[in-house]
């Protein structure tokens, strides 16, 4: 659609994009700093936390700096970690790990069980007590820019618009939201980070970014197989030794058991299906007598970025910021990124309340940064994901040496050697993976899971996922690589169908069914698939995630 | 020309509810709320309605607890003028909706009350019948069209038949159904707007009527699950079956 | 005291929902009596006598009465509900229309759509448009109820000895006009309403094909629905898609043609009374919802059906 369209102005001294821990924790360390400052917090989600989804295992320091008397203010952080365990799989045995082995970074006895999505919620009160305006339902579509190139603002998206880009009767225009401060706090693999980070060659001299595709489930189980508290991790199957990931198990309140499982991006196998090693996963014996007469209540899956140190691209540019998993904050080897996108957020509120009274320059957040124990965290954890590139032992360890015996300060780091759409072989150098069917009992179809995420699209609204060349799928991705899309997008949102005689195959999009988690936009081998905000509210409703 | 718009808080119609394990009804906590979707066919109308220069205000009122608030401010936000709240601890049934309404109707004396014809959480259909039935008015329940004339409105009601027009002198009634017309986006800056627009708030035992429920809610439970059924070898045996057993052609 | 059910009808014939309100009623207590309030329906009411478990039809016999006014119908409820101990309506939107309103004048909480009598007393019904099944017990006196129609078995139209009782109710004031019914113009039911349903899905491959169904919906008085995969892939439009959230259908009969059986339909269908499927994948989900599946290719199914449905016909005639 033209924009020539005028459209409505709103001015704030700082604008957020996302309405995760990462923006939350900016916005309130903001009003804490200056209770004047203006900041409002755009949110795709219909509300805070339905766009969240995460295992989650909580460190609280950065809460505890940020919100110390969070106890006092209900935080919904109540199942502290009580026991341990690490499993390495075979496909029919299992072989306990000692965690005294384990390196330091992986114990979690202070930490909590909590979920992020209530979590979130909880900050999005205290931020709002604090005075942050917040919009949910209001995806920032597009950024906007000063003539001098730097960052203006963001525009939120239209509203009514027909599948081809027409105005329908309910049509409303996208408004401006300018901002002295822009801050990009989308999670893993936000579109606008994306945007600035090429604009401003913000990863010029780092390493390809890494990422992960994650899943979780909510399961009820019995009371007999509950132990509130108690922490597991897998390694091993149903993943061949050269593909990077693992699964979780926490033992949350209410006889609730969250289990998930993460798989490296860097696959190479264009075969696999992320979501089928998944669901294949837990009919493990160790797992499948967790679950038990339980029942799966919960579904989600989202990117996440793995990338660490190396990876971290600048995160300041001319008017704007990046923070927590939009830059690329999350610890890997301790699995945690919530602390580490909050404390990111906080020192972006330091950095840009001195913008704004002193005029100090933006840059200043990369030594605030360089300062703080975020980045002490990261620097001792950078080796750990590429080590595992050699393939699961090597990487056990080198993880050994570089975290038992060197506590992360070996004198050399290791870099990622490859983006992660570029690591698939072709389809027909690599044997298929044969998948056990669905027993609705462990394991669940596609479509059973992505209704138990509540999510919906308006139908009637150009397709949030677009094609940079249409005809890619079915005249080069599909011969080539049998086109992944159709294994790696754990909702089914892309298929390729044929007619009733198995001929002209066609590539077919069901944007409803996107969950938002990103991994197209990540792993498509050419990088063909862009995705862009959807009307407002559209996307998953995930509830305790 | 007042309007009356009655909103319900209830839980997303796109969340896949959970029946909670004690049977004692249905999992909300930190479940997406959101307006009950035909109340929100009921605020456009009354929007509407006020924008063709035959009405001059739209009121805005919820019952329940303190978050139904925020429904209040998304029918503001849409363009209501002002809003009215009726707190209540807990679940109110129809009837009482109904008295709570006829009070606040006696208070603000609209010519038009818009209400849902039905919430999506209790589906009980009854809110706005009783309601017309306590006021002596006419009601036009399931109304996918609203004319007004001078003196009577004529509406077009989605009956299972097909369609059925009903001239009603004013003041009346109307539940509205989905087909009436599709509800606008409320954007940014009225939302902001919304903030401030006025809220008067009221208490059941203000306006003295007893909100204790009078149905007993025994279990919730989930429906049962379908038992397989047969297959069979060909069409005619299909058909014969359908005819002969089932009894359904 | 017994039970008074409120006859749906069109002053000429019953109508069905009727019929399984009176089952309903019947579970409730065997003594069963039926208001009719219409217009020229002597006739009908020397038809009703005859229901099983009926033992009195009170009609109300009056031009004023033609067309189904709730405002005039709930008055004459309500002069007559001292003698009964509960009131029965079809949850049609006849029904849902006028009860409201003779439960809040009697000052009774209304308890909807109910789909099993568990007692006199305690009832079940769904809410959450039917995801949840609720229990619930008035404790009113007296009991306003209404019956979802597909949930009960109609009563016998035959069997029963009743009497006929004419009474006259004079109506303080009309103030609704009856301006027009208009039924469904098309020659097909509505989607929300119609008593059987037939749906497609991609197996049907295009919009072309997906026509096939027409002439079969046409035979069996059918509605024609859609899986969500077949509107995204544009054979149809939205207004077809059953099993978006909202749009949920219970027909007696619901014929699935080339649906795998994504949940989300499931989700709008599965309350259907009889339930087929035509897939050619075995393993497809809908066949585990299916009262009668038939593995079978629909392309080869869709004319013999339509054939078969002929004969059927035929034989009728």
């Amino acid at each position: 659609m033209s924009d020539s369209l005028s459209r409505e102005v709103m001015e704030y001294d700082v604008v957020i994009v996302g309405a995760g821990p990462a923006g939350l924790a900016t916005a309130i360390k903001l009003r804490q700093l200056n209770p004047a400052v203006s900041v409002c917090i755009l949110e795709k989600g219909s509300e805070v936390g339905a766009h969240i989804l995460s295992g989650n295992v909580f460190e609280t320091r950065a809460l505890d700096e940020l919100i110390p008397d969070w106890k006092e203010k209900k935080a919904p952080i109540k199942t502290k970690v009580s026991k341990e365990k690490f499993l390495f799989l075979s496909s029919s045995s299992s072989f306990s790990w000692p965690t005294w082995l384990l390196p330091a970074v992986q114990k979690n006895h202070k930490n909590y069980i909590i979920s992020l999505a209530n979590l979130c919620r909880w900050l999005g009160e205290q931020a709002e007590a604090l005075g942050v305006e917040i919009f949910p339902g209001f995806p920032a579509s597009k950024l906007l820019y000063h003539e001098d190139g730097s960052v203006k603002g963001v525009q939120t998206g239209d509203m009514g618009l027909d599948k081809q880009g027409n105005k329908k009767d309910t049509f409303e225009p996208g408004i401006e939201i300018h901002g002295k401060v822009t801050v990009l706090a989308e999670g893993c693999r936000g579109h606008l980070g994306k945007e600035v980070i090429q604009k401003y060659a913000l990863d010029t001299g780092k390493s390809s970014q890494q990422y992960g595709i994650g899943f979780k489930e909510i399961w009820k189980v019995s009371p007999e197989q509950h132990k509130e508290g108690m922490v597991m991790h897998t390694a091993g199957w149903p993943l061949d030794h050269n593909t990077y990931g693992g699964s979780f198990c926490y033992h949350a309140e209410n006889n609730q058991i969250f289990i998930g499982y993460v798989i490296g991006l860097d696959y190479r196998n264009p075969h696999l299906s992320p979501y089928d090693e998944f669901q294949r996963f837990k009919t493990h014996s160790a797992i499948s007598k967790i679950l038990k007469g339980g029942k799966r209540i919960a579904f989600g899956a989202r990117a996440l970025i793995e990338g660490g140190l190396q990876s971290l691209p600048t995160m300041y540019m001319p008017g704007g910021l990046l923070v927590g998993c939009d830059a690329g904050t999350l610890n890997m080897p301790k699995i945690k990124g919530s602390h580490t996108a909050m404390k990111s957020g906080m020192i972006a509120a330091e950095t840009i309340n001195e913008f704004l009274s002193n005029n100090e320059s933006l840059s200043g957040y990369a030594e605030k940064f360089k300062q703080s124990w975020i980045y002490q965290e990261l620097y001792k954890a950078r080796n750990v994901k590429p080590s595992f590139n050699w393939g699961l032992i090597p990487g056990i360890v080198f993880t050994g040496i570089d975290q038992l015996l060197f506590r992360g300060y070996l004198p050399f780091t290791l870099k990622h050697s490859h983006a992660d759409h570029e690591t698939l072989s072709p389809a027909n150098e690599i044997k298929k993976i044969d998948y056990p069917k669905y027993d609705d009992v462990l394991s669940f179809d596609k479509t059973s899971s992505v209704y138990l995420t509540g999510t919906n699209h308006e139908e009637n609204q150009p397709i949030h996922l677009q094609l940079k060349d249409t005809n890619l799928p079915v005249n080069y991705t599909l011969g080539k690589y049998d086109e992944p899309a159709q294994r790696y997008c754990p909702v089914g949102v892309y298929e390729i169908q044929r007619d009733k005689d198995d001929l002209n195959p066609q590539f077919v999009i069901n944007a409803q069914n996107c969950i938002h988690c990103k991994t197209c936009d990540i792993k498509e081998p050419t990088q063909n698939i862009t995705w862009v905000t959807p009307e407002g509210g559209g996307g998953p409703s995930y509830a305790n995630m | 020309m007042k309007i009356l718009v009655a909103v319900k808080r209830v839980i997303d119609y796109n969340v896949q509810i959970r029946v909670k394990s004690d049977s004692t009804g249905v999992e909300t906590e930190n479940v997406k709320m959101s307006m009950n979707p035909p109340d929100e066919n009921a605020v456009e109308e009354a929007l509407r309605i006020k924008e063709s220069g035959k009405a001059e205000e739209v009121i805005a009122i919820s019952i329940g607890e303190e978050k139904a608030q925020e429904t209040i401010r998304t029918a503001l936000a849409m363009g209501a003028d002002r809003g009215i709240h009726v707190k209540a601890t807990h679940d109110v049934e129809p009837l009482a909706v109904a008295k709570i309404l006829q009070k606040i109707v006696e208070k603000e004396k609209p010519q038009i009350v818009l209400l849902g014809k039905q919430a999506i959480d209790d589906d009980s259909n009854q809110t706005g019948q009783m309601l017309s039935a306590l006021l002596g008015w006419a009601q036009g329940t399931f109304a996918s069209k609203i004319e007004l004339e001078a003196s009577a409105a004529i509406i077009t009601r989605e009956i299972d038949e097909g369609l059925e027009k009903v001239k009603l002198p004013f003041p009346i009634v109307a539940t509205c159904d989905l087909r009436l017309n599709e509800p606008r986006y409320a954007s940014l800056p009225n939302i902001m707007k919304a903030k401030k627009k006025p809220i008067d708030n009221y208490t059941s035992d203000e306006l003295g009527i007893d909100v204790s429920p009078r149905v007993r809610q025994l279990k919730v439970t989930e429906p049962p699950k379908r038992e397989k059924g047969v297959m069979v070898a060909d069409v005619a045996e299909l058909v014969q079956k359908l005819k002969h057993e089932a009894k359904v052609i | 005291m017994s039970v008074l059910v409120l006859a749906e009808h069109n002053n000429t014939e019953i109508k069905s929902s009727t019929l399984n309100t009176i089952g309903a009623a019947s579970q409730i207590d065997q003594n069963i009596e039926v208001l009719l309030v219409g217009n020229s329906c002597e006739d009908l009411a020397n038809k009703i006598v005859n229901i099983q478990n009926v033992n009195k039809v009170i009609v109300v016999d009056d031009p004023q009465y033609q067309n189904p006014i709730a405002e005039n119908i709930a008055p004459i409820i309500i002069s007559l509900a001292n003698n009964y101990s509960h009131i029965l309506a079809p949850a049609t939107t006849f029904g849902k229309n006028i009860l409201p309103r003779v439960a809040a004048i009697l000052d009774i909480a209304q308890i909807s759509d109910i789909i099993k009598v568990e007692s006199k007393d305690t009832f079940v019904r769904p809410i959450y448009a039917g995801n949840a099944l609720a229990t619930v017990q008035s404790t009113d006196e007296k009991k306003i109820i209404t019956v979802r129609p597909t949930s009960f078995e109609q009563a016998a139209t035959e069997g029963g000895s009743g009497e006929v009782e004419k009474i006259t109710f004079d109506l303080e004031k009309n103030i609704v006009e009856f301006v027009g019914r208009e039924e469904s113009k098309s020659d097909r039911p509505e989607l929300g309403t119609a008593r059987v349903v037939i749906s497609g899905g991609r197996g049907l491959q295009s919009a072309e094909n997906f026509s096939m169904l027409n002439a079969i919906a046409d035979k069996l008085n059918a509605a024609v629905g859609a899986s969500r995969a077949a509107v995204d892939a544009g054979y149809v439009g939205n207004d077809y898609q059953v099993g978006q959230t909202g749009k949920v259908v219970v027909p007696d009969l619901y014929i699935a043609v080339g649906i795998s059986g994504a949940i989300q339909h499931l989700a709008g269908m599965k309350e259907s009374k009889v339930i087929v499927a035509i897939n050619k994948d075995e393993e497809a989900p809908i066949f585990n919802v299916a009262d009668f599946g038939l593995c079978a290719d629909l392309f080869e199914v869709l004319p013999k059906f339509s054939a078969e449905l002929d004969k059927l016909n035929t034989i009728q005639k």
